[in-house]
């Protein structure tokens, strides 16, 4: 009887985690079917061409439009930018704490406290980012606004809510994703390459910039598409810092992108103006299975 | 003949990699400095056990701190087990094969997805085709697969750090797998299992997009344990997030006081957090050696 | 101590002591080492023969803890005095390493490194020197139809020839190689061998093996070293067929190490 009992428990213990571990499987399948479905018939009943190359977006006018093209072009924009800012301070940023401190008690413990602050950033909730953004860098960049706009009749002011906020945001809050990898990344770079440079009348500088970041150059892409990946996939920071207006992706332009899209008008949307959000949560979860793809490509040809 | 070189370029080189390296020291020090200044004259203990109301003239987050904590509870009891035992099937029972890669890469792509995208899903399906509404509930599940590939991983690193020995001694002294697994491994693993559980409640404390588009906004105090609006009742209702507070107070509210407070409440809780992983993932290592 | 004197002295080490932290690892050594010759520097493990050899390019300056006293003289020129750029130091003094370690980038771009570093941009003249460089190590034959092809793709042997291909394209007068074939098959080590008797008639050559029989194979002089210290040092077929030292006999008769 009790044999039984133990016999049944290890056999649904087996099964269950089986459960378990297929569970990651259906979310995955479950959100990229929700997406598409949700998504395509908007696509449809407003037109491929229309919806996604459309520059109008009055999704409650008498006579609606839903172009979202601008938005799209935001997003790629803002992340190229936060991108061409973030990779390389984080990328010099992560030589300091490698081998820039390493050979003496004193660097490293400046690499520790460094590490540590990473750390803390990489925790910092999003919506703090924004915040910040918006009581520092938007007042800032209204000043400049308004010397650098103060003849121009045609700009719309934007108390400095803009896509330059937006870049420099974005850049910050993909820094520890950037850092943390090309460290790894230039940690595992054979001591011998290093010797070998030096022993050759390379300087510290020249063996890093010459040999380590070249040798370790698939890991700092890695982390450069994971930092993309997350840049694109950012919502409330930059939505309390970008302004919101859909526009072309000019640098003192409110913009809007396709994650701040979704927070600002789920709320209020109905019917085919909803629709269209789908399909702007569609377009942004094709891009970041397009970069996951890419990032599971790059993995297989490192290994 | 050999006498020292200058170099110019070298110079400024080490210039850029100084100045980035202080960037991360500065810009973590201005938003600690930035939030505290302005936040501490208005977290009291008013601030954290009221809520806000004009009639009773009261400003405080505290319903938005039992939102964050039921959301947490709620989230936990569901992603724990599971991202334990999807470790330990991985581990433990699958063959090296298709079905673990297949796993393993829908793992990676679930922790690739940006909160946002989670938000749509949980409002897609749990807030609208399952018809649980906005509520914590809602949140708590979507948050759940948020979290699910960090204690997953985690649970793997540490199953894979205990001895093979320790999985044959048990099996042969007759004891059944899941006998074994219970007795020996999951409580060996236990220190890798908490800190993948620390990890995704500083991920949930953090979270906000994804929870304004399942959990509502609500900052409401539940009265009582089990009433209609009491703690348990209140899974099933719209409760806003610390984080979202924060979001709503700094945008559509404009009340940059509770906006603020809200945030030195975070980040103390989210530097508690950094401060608990690090001893655990420390005291692991010190096992280890 | 060494008789034979129809060489000039390249370097002189005088006094040199190296510490590890606590760790006295190289105990007053004073040696010449004669120009155009292969000096080979034989013991057992944790001698001190490595350490020593990283001493004679400053290699040593980037472990930490280091406190090395004395003086290297290479020519004139102390290369310990504060003066000196240990970069312009490693031109003149070349290194190969116990394990074939060429970079991750092609075969021309291994040789061209070093000319580069040290400024030279022009492409004809980096073109001659790589292939100088590569006749010079004997694997031009080898390698002159894939230049541009990775040097990672290259044999354990041909890698080594590479890495010295590379460290003598900038051109140095001394090579100093630590176990340059400790990695490599016999066929390899052969091939290296020969290429060291064709590489002193330009260069002067400090060579760490582990295998006594190279060095009665390659060396002019031989010193042996012993818990940090240098018991003894002389042309290599004296140092071998009478012994002065009984610790130096007990070794090369194959009673310990």
């Amino acid at each position: 009887m009790k044999g039984n009992l133990k016999k049944i428990s290890e056999g649904a213990a087996k099964y269950i985690f089986l459960l378990f571990g297929s569970l990651a499987v259906v979310s995955v399948l479950a959100i990229t079917f929700y997406m598409f479905v949700k998504g395509l018939p908007a696509l449809a009943q407003v037109g491929v061409t229309d919806l996604l190359f459309g520059t109008v977006w009055k999704p409650t006018a008498a006579e609606p439009s839903y172009g979202i093209f601008y938005i799209i072009l935001s997003s790629i924009i803002g992340t190229m930018g936060a991108v061409l800012i973030g990779v390389p301070i984080g990328l010099l940023t992560a030589v300091f704490l490698t081998d820039y401190t390493s050979g003496s008690p004193r660097g490293r413990k400046l690499s520790g406290i460094l590490t540590a602050a990473v750390e803390l950033l990489a925790a910092i909730p999003s919506v703090i980012y924004g915040l910040i953004g918006m009581m520092i860098l938007n007042p800032f960049m209204y000043r400049l606004e308004k010397i650098i706009f103060a003849d121009s009749e045609t700009h719309q002011f934007t108390g400095g809510s803009n896509m330059i906020s937006a870049i420099i945001v974005l850049a910050v809050m993909i820094l520890p994703t950037v850092i943390n990898i090309s460290a790894s990344s230039i940690r595992a770079v054979p001591q011998s390459l290093r010797s070998a440079s030096l022993g050759l009348g390379a300087t510290k500088l020249q063996t890093i910039f010459l040999v380590v970041i070249p040798a370790a150059k698939s890991g700092i892409m890695t982390g450069v598409v994971l930092g993309v990946g997350r840049a694109l996939g950012e919502a409330m920071a930059i939505n309390m810092v970008a302004g919101g207006a859909v526009n072309l992706p000019l640098p003192f332009n409110s913009v809007r992108f396709l994650t701040t899209q979704l927070v600002s008008e789920m709320g209020y949307s109905s019917g085919l103006h909803r629709q269209v959000l789908f399909t702007v949560g569609l377009v942004l979860y094709i891009f970041i299975v397009l970069i996951n793809i890419l990032l599971s490509n790059m993995k297989k040809k490192g290994e | 003949m050999m006498k020292k070189k200058t170099r110019p370029a070298e110079t400024v080189l080490k210039g850029l990699i100084l100045f980035s390296a202080l960037l991360s020291i500065v810009l973590l020090a201005v938003i600690i400095i930035y939030v505290v200044n302005r936040g501490i004259q208005n977290v009291s203990p008013s601030f954290l056990t009221t809520v806000t109301s004009a009639r009773r003239g009261t400003k405080g987050i505290a319903g938005n701190i039992v939102n964050t904590l039921l959301i947490i509870i709620v989230s936990m009891v569901i992603a724990g087990p599971v991202g334990v035992g999807a470790a330990i099937y991985l581990n433990e029972y699958a063959r090296p094969g298709k079905l673990v890669q297949i796993i393993e890469f829908a793992t990676e792509v679930l922790s690739g997805i940006p909160s946002i995208i989670f938000g749509l899903f949980g409002m897609m399906f749990f807030v609208e085709t399952l018809g649980l509404g906005y509520c914590i509930l809602s949140g708590s599940l979507t948050l759940s697969l948020m979290v699910l590939p960090l204690i997953t991983r985690n649970t793997q690193e540490a199953l894979k750090t205990v001895p093979d020995g320790y999985r044959s001694g048990a099996i042969g002294l007759g004891a059944g797998k899941w006998y074994m697994i219970r007795t020996i491994l999951i409580p060996s693993a236990m220190p890798g299992i908490i800190t993948g559980v620390i990890l995704a409640v500083g991920r949930i404390v953090g979270e906000s997009a994804a929870l304004l588009l399942t959990a509502g906004s609500a900052k409401l105090l539940p009265v009582g344990i089990f009433g209609k609006k009491g703690l348990f009742s209140k899974i099933f209702q719209s409760g806003g997030s610390l984080t979202v507070q924060l979001y709503l107070s700094a945008t559509s509210e404009s009340d940059f006081d509770t906006a603020f407070g809200t945030a030195l409440v975070l980040l103390v809780i989210v530097f508690l957090i950094n401060v608990m992983t690090k001893k655990l993932t420390s005291g692991m290592n010190r096992c280890s050696e | 101590m060494v008789n034979r004197t129809d060489n000039n002295t390249k370097i002189s080490v005088k006094n040199l002591n190296l510490y590890y932290g606590e760790n006295h690892a190289l105990k007053d050594i004073n040696m010449d080492i004669y120009e155009n010759t292969v000096t080979a520097l034989i013991g057992p493990s944790g001698c001190g023969k490595s350490t020593f050899l990283k001493t004679l390019n400053r290699m040593n300056d980037l472990v930490e803890n280091v406190r090395i006293t004395g003086d290297i003289m290479l020519e004139q020129e102390n290369i310990y005095d504060e003066k000196i750029d240990t970069t312009v130091l490693r031109e003149h003094v070349g290194m190969v390493f116990q394990q074939p370690n060429p970079f991750p980038m092609s075969i021309y771009d291994n040789i061209a490194y070093g000319p580069r570093v040290h400024g030279i941009r022009d492409r004809k003249k980096l073109d001659q020197i790589v292939e100088e460089s590569l006749r010079g190590a004997a694997i031009f034959d080898e390698v002159k139809d894939r230049l541009k092809k990775s040097a990672l793709g290259l044999s354990g042997g041909q890698q080594q020839r590479i890495c010295i291909a590379r460290a003598l394209a900038v051109k140095p007068s001394v090579l100093l190689m630590d176990e340059p074939t400790s990695a490599l098959d016999p066929i390899s080590t052969a091939k290296i061998e020969e290429l060291m008797e064709e590489l002193k008639k330009q260069y002067t050559i400090v060579i760490v093996t582990h295998n006594m029989q190279q060095a009665l194979r390659v060396s002019d002089y031989t010193a042996f070293f012993l818990t940090g210290e240098m018991v003894e040092y002389a042309d290599t077929e004296t140092l071998f067929s009478y012994p002065q030292d009984k610790r130096t006999e007990d070794y090369i008769t194959g009673r310990f190490g």
